[in-house]
């Protein structure tokens, strides 16, 4: 028996149909993942062709990217515009009319999808699972194969719960030795990216190997595959381990009793071989990752933060400083920060949220600057605030939001201003992303932390090294 | 929806030359509101063309282009990268576009593009530098031969997608194609349970 990556062996389980030289494969999607703002012309396809929603067990939703993050006003949303309502609304019949398990205003586990997804133990190792929304990668923490597709796709899951899939070639990225103090999964994702390029990874799943993934909690591998996509490859992968199996064990939708004890000796058989072959294969040293921050406005223009930003190679990099408003060859430490974003499927999870405790606890934030902290989940939201972190953050002048994809994707009002710059835990610093004319530095939570406090683009070093202010 | 059979086509190029077009600039994430995916193409580059006042700028790189005549879109490496919104080839669809043509088509946009009928084609670097630097030429690109073909009979192969290719010289929905597979199916789920 040849040697299989742990890619090969979850695609293999999954193949409907073998690809041949005309024809991809027909792969069948355990998990389908649904939100409001991708899925409503997926509906209109089914209802044009007069066709069912095949497996609704299969099939879960929630609201996320337009839905408002401010408090409720008489009990009720205050949508950002009628648009984003409608669209909400669209869901709540659709899934009413297909059946489908929605996680709307009233569920106690409301949240971005790929963090509310995984807390409900829907996301397992060697599952297959597709959203529309490129970000789905996240789920590859926990050994599945799970990646972004179009709304056309959506409608095909929905009619016939098959994708048509070619197979990717397969990227192994093995982070080596352990990271120094302080370093984050948000780090070793940018200084990835950084390494690849932005199209490094196109054609690809990548597999994260290597002592430094290995010694990551479950919160930080979600962090690292969600952006893979940021180095252009659909999917990231890490094999299970008893850090999977242990965060697993209890969650809703997780196996019980004997079906836990067989997925368990299942899940150990996912992994990749000794002798498994990659199409191509990089590797970095963990105790070379610094705190990273970017300096353009492509995610793989990152950097170290107490670097200068590098003498641009071609027209792209000149625009992109350009537009950031930065100067070759100078550091971006230091620049005026105006608006401060914790929160995403990126860096919207509780682990996140103890890192910006850290630094804010006992701090206020700069005068200047409005920080948003928008938790993941309302089971974020709850577990924060049983310790008490709302409390810290709104003491150090934050506004501490209602679950959402809020500002990540700027469509529901939290946004900023043209001109002004955004110290970011998301996946994104696009042109006008965060808001027409904005620009982004995208940085881990205790980066994006102590910017906050210091009004400036800041090292958070030092705030580890410091004692809180009692 | 079934697909309009596509052989080939003449049209002029229209050129972004700027690097990895991700879908924000093609259409920016506060026009997603929409729950249909009719009339976007109004909104293609949004960012580019118009002010925050919604004025056209100066520097609007569609000025002048009429969509009717410029249907091929020659974009810098690494086109369509970032979010996998359906609504960008919908976008560009509607503006008038039939092709894109860069070294490298991000891997969401390109199963999107070829969905609506938008042709993803990857180009050696070398005729993606030719491509750049003669904006407006006309060119024709035939699908069935996966050629390129200037006026004065420069060619070149391309690469796309065998089975996105097949489903348009054929009007073949892909859906349509997944459905057939109904039996294999269903096999695959008895051996599940």
């Amino acid at each position: 028996m040849s040697s299989k990556s742990l890619f090969d062996k979850v695609w293999e389980r999954h193949l409907v149909r073998a690809q041949t030289p005309e024809q991809p494969g027909v792969l069948y999607i355990d998990r389908h993942l649904v939100h409001e703002v991708t899925s409503p012309q997926a509906f209109s396809m089914l209802r044009e062709k007069d066709l069912k929603l095949r497996c609704p067990e299969r099939t879960f939703a929630t609201m996320d990217h337009s839905i408002p993050t401010i408090p409720f006003v008489d009990g009720k949303p205050v949508y950002a515009s009628e648009e984003t309502g409608a669209q909400v609304s669209t869901l709540q019949q659709n899934c009413a009319d297909f059946d489908i398990e929605l996680h709307g205003w009233d569920s106690p586990n409301r949240g971005v999808i790929h963090v509310m997804a995984p807390e409900l133990g829907l996301t397992l190792p060697g599952m297959t699972i597709v959203c529309g929304d490129s970000h789905t990668a996240t789920h590859g923490a926990f050994g599945a194969l799970a990646f972004g597709i179009g709304t056309t796709e959506v409608a095909h899951v929905f009619a016939t719960q098959c994708l048509l899939q070619a197979k990717p070639k397969a990227l192994r990225v093995t982070i080596d030795g352990r990271l120094n103090d302080g370093i984050t999964a948000k780090d070793m994702a940018l200084a990835v990216i950084a390494a690849l390029g932005a199209a490094g990874g196109t054609g690809y799943v990548i597999e994260y190997a290597g002592e430094a993934v290995r010694g990551l909690s479950m919160e930080g591998r979600m962090t690292l595959c969600n952006m893979s996509i940021e180095a252009g490859a659909r999917a990231g992968m890490i094999a299970p381990d008893d850090i999977t199996f242990n965060w697993l064990k209890g969650r809703t939708h997780a196996p019980e009793g004997q079906a836990w004890d067989d997925a368990i000796a299942d899940w150990k058989t996912l992994c990749s071989d000794e002798a498994a072959v990659f199409d191509k294969e990089i590797s970095l040293r963990g105790q070379h990752i610094a705190p990273m921050i970017t300096y353009g406005p492509s995610p793989d223009q990152a950097m170290a933060v107490d670097s200068i930003t590098p003498n641009p190679a071609g027209d792209v990099e000149a625009d992109g400083l350009e537009y950031m408003q930065f100067t070759a060859g100078r550091p971006v430490m230091g620049e005026k920060v105006d608006v401060v974003f914790i929160g995403s499927c990126t860096n919207g999870r509780l682990s996140d949220l103890w890192d910006v405790a850290d630094v804010l606890k006992g701090r206020k934030i700069h005068e200047r600057v409005r920080m948003l902290i928008v938790p993941g989940s309302e089971q974020v939201r709850r577990n924060a605030e049983s310790e008490g972190l709302h409390d810290i953050f709104t003491a150090a002048g934050a506004e501490w939001r209602l679950p959402g994809c809020s500002m990540c994707i700027a469509m529901n009002g939290d946004m900023a201003q043209p001109g002004e710059l955004v110290v970011s835990t998301s996946n994104r610093n696009f042109k006008g992303r965060q808001g027409k004319g904005a620009r982004t530095v995208l940085a881990s939570p205790a980066t994006a932390a102590a910017c906050a406090v210091w009004g400036e683009v800041a090292d958070p070093r030092p705030f580890r090294e410091t004692p809180h202010v009692a | 929806m079934s697909l309009e059979k596509i052989t080939q086509f003449t049209s002029k190029t229209m050129v972004l030359e700027a690097e990895n077009i991700d879908t924000d600039q093609i259409i920016p994430a506060r026009f997603l509101t929409t729950t249909v995916r009719e009339g976007l193409g109004k909104l293609a580059f949004y960012d580019w063309r118009y002010n925050e006042a919604g004025l056209p700028v100066n520097s609007d790189p569609f000025a002048g282009k009429d969509s009717g005549i410029h249907q091929i879109l020659v974009g810098g490496d690494n086109f369509g990268c970032g979010s996998s919104r359906e609504h960008a080839p919908w976008a560009l669809v509607d503006f008038g576009f039939r092709a894109v043509i860069s070294t490298k088509v991000a891997d969401i946009f390109k199963n999107n593009a070829l969905k609506n009928g938008l042709l993803p084609i990857e180009v050696e670097p070398k005729v993606h530098a030719e491509l750049l630097a003669a904006p407006g030429v006309e060119l024709t690109i035939d699908l069935e031969r996966r050629e390129i073909i200037r006026p004065d009979h420069w060619r070149q192969s391309f690469e796309v997608d065998p089975f996105g290719r097949q489903c348009l010289l054929d009007g073949i929905d892909p859906l349509g194609f997944l459905q057939s597979c109904e039996t294999d199916i269903e096999k695959f789920e008895a051996r599940q349970t």
